[in-house]
């Protein structure tokens, strides 16, 4: 099978793991909260790395990003980006007072969610693929879109000038959340992954 | 004044008085050379170290290697003396920070060491450099006196 045809299924089993994914960090979420949680439909998209940026509203733009491992038999990275106002929204929905800036507390939180929807992906995809896969810890950084974009950029940069990018958008009563997601497997993992799925 | 973006994996080369930006510098390395005799300058936004390690290497600017060759070979062609270019690099930055062992997030380390080893070779000289840590740059090359400013969230604002 040519390397083309192999990038384009990986791209459609991505995408599907991103639809199972987002439903499941939703109800986690919801059930967490107890309390009812919209969702629209996930946005996936393949696109360019070098106009990922300008999707989250350019590279100085400051955003929360949640970054975590994945490990066992799987290795590689995700993660989780918010803007700064989807962040304090979350926050408000999670914490019983109101949330200007954001401090020790609020970052632990995010961090946390960060960790659900990271699971969220993860269960998707370990089901598809029947592959033991753990999360790691969170690790959260607050700067520059372009600089905390250029960690998945460079990962995806290794195999390919496309990056795989899922948008999911939720709201729960006047707060509306925007959080963007990024999968990243490494190569060997690519390549176990469409071992198990009998592609290879 | 006239300022020119320059994108992710990217390169472009202006002359006097004109400004080169790239925004939001991570683990990527921002090389900035500058002819100050024919005040011509270039900027490169590198992704990875080295062109030889990946067999996906058709875009020159992404990698540290190749992209300050073609770098210096479009500068020439504008006009600058390599000999009279010197270098000042920025960003290269461990954006993220785990326990274990994981050598993406080495990576800005890599690009830089990367690229003072290039720059080694071709001879030309760094003459100030602004990398590691753990935050984003935003980054401004003069071509008119070869000024670099260095912008960071909560890190303030410098000249190198």
């Amino acid at each position: 099978m040519g390397k083309e045809r192999i990038d384009n299924f990986l791209i459609d089993v991505l995408k599907e793991i991103g639809n199972i994914g987002s439903g499941n960090a939703i109800t986690a979420l919801a059930n967490m909260l107890s309390k009812k949680i919209n969702m629209s439909v996930p946005k996936v998209r393949i696109i360019d790395f070098k106009d990922i940026s300008t999707i989250l509203g350019g590279e100085e733009e400051v955003v929360v990003g949640i970054y975590l491992n994945l490990e066992k038999d799987i290795e590689g990275n995700i993660m989780f980006i918010l803007d700064m106002e989807s962040a304090v929204n979350l926050l408000n929905m999670l914490l019983p007072r109101q949330i200007e800036e954001l401090d020790e507390l609020s970052i632990s939180a995010l961090s946390e969610v960060g960790n659900i929807v990271a699971s969220s992906y993860v269960n998707a995809l370990s089901t598809l693929t029947d592959l033991k896969i753990a999360v790691s810890v969170p690790s959260l950084a607050i700067d520059m879109a372009g600089a905390i974009l250029s960690v998945p950029a460079i990962q995806f940069g290794l195999v390919s000038d496309k990056a795989l990018f899922i948008e999911t958008i939720f709201q729960e009563g006047d707060n509306l959340v925007k959080g963007s997601l990024f999968l990243l497997p490494d190569i060997e993992s690519f390549e176990k992954i469409l071992l198990l799925l009998g592609v290879l | 004044m006239k300022v020119i973006k320059v994108g992710m994996a990217d390169l472009k080369v202006t002359k006097a008085p004109g400004i080169l930006t790239t925004l939001g510098l991570g683990s990527c390395v921002g090389i900035a050379l500058h002819d100050g005799v024919n005040k011509i300058a270039g900027l490169a936004h590198a992704m990875l170290p080295s062109s030889d390690e990946i067999s996906n290497n058709h875009n020159k600017a992404k990698f540290v290697d190749t992209g300050i060759d073609m770098l210096i070979e479009k500068m020439i062609m504008e006009g600058a003396n390599k000999n009279h270019l010197v270098a000042k690099i920025a960003g290269g930055s461990q954006m993220f920070s785990f326990s274990s062992n994981n050598n993406i997030l080495k990576i800005g380390e890599r690009n830089v060491l990367a690229t003072r080893k290039k720059l080694k070779e071709l001879g030309i000289k760094i003459i100030s450099e602004d990398t590691g840590g753990n935050y984003g740059r935003t980054i401004e090359l003069n071509s008119e006196d070869g000024s670099l400013m260095v912008k960071t969230i909560g890190h303030g604002i410098r000249f190198i």
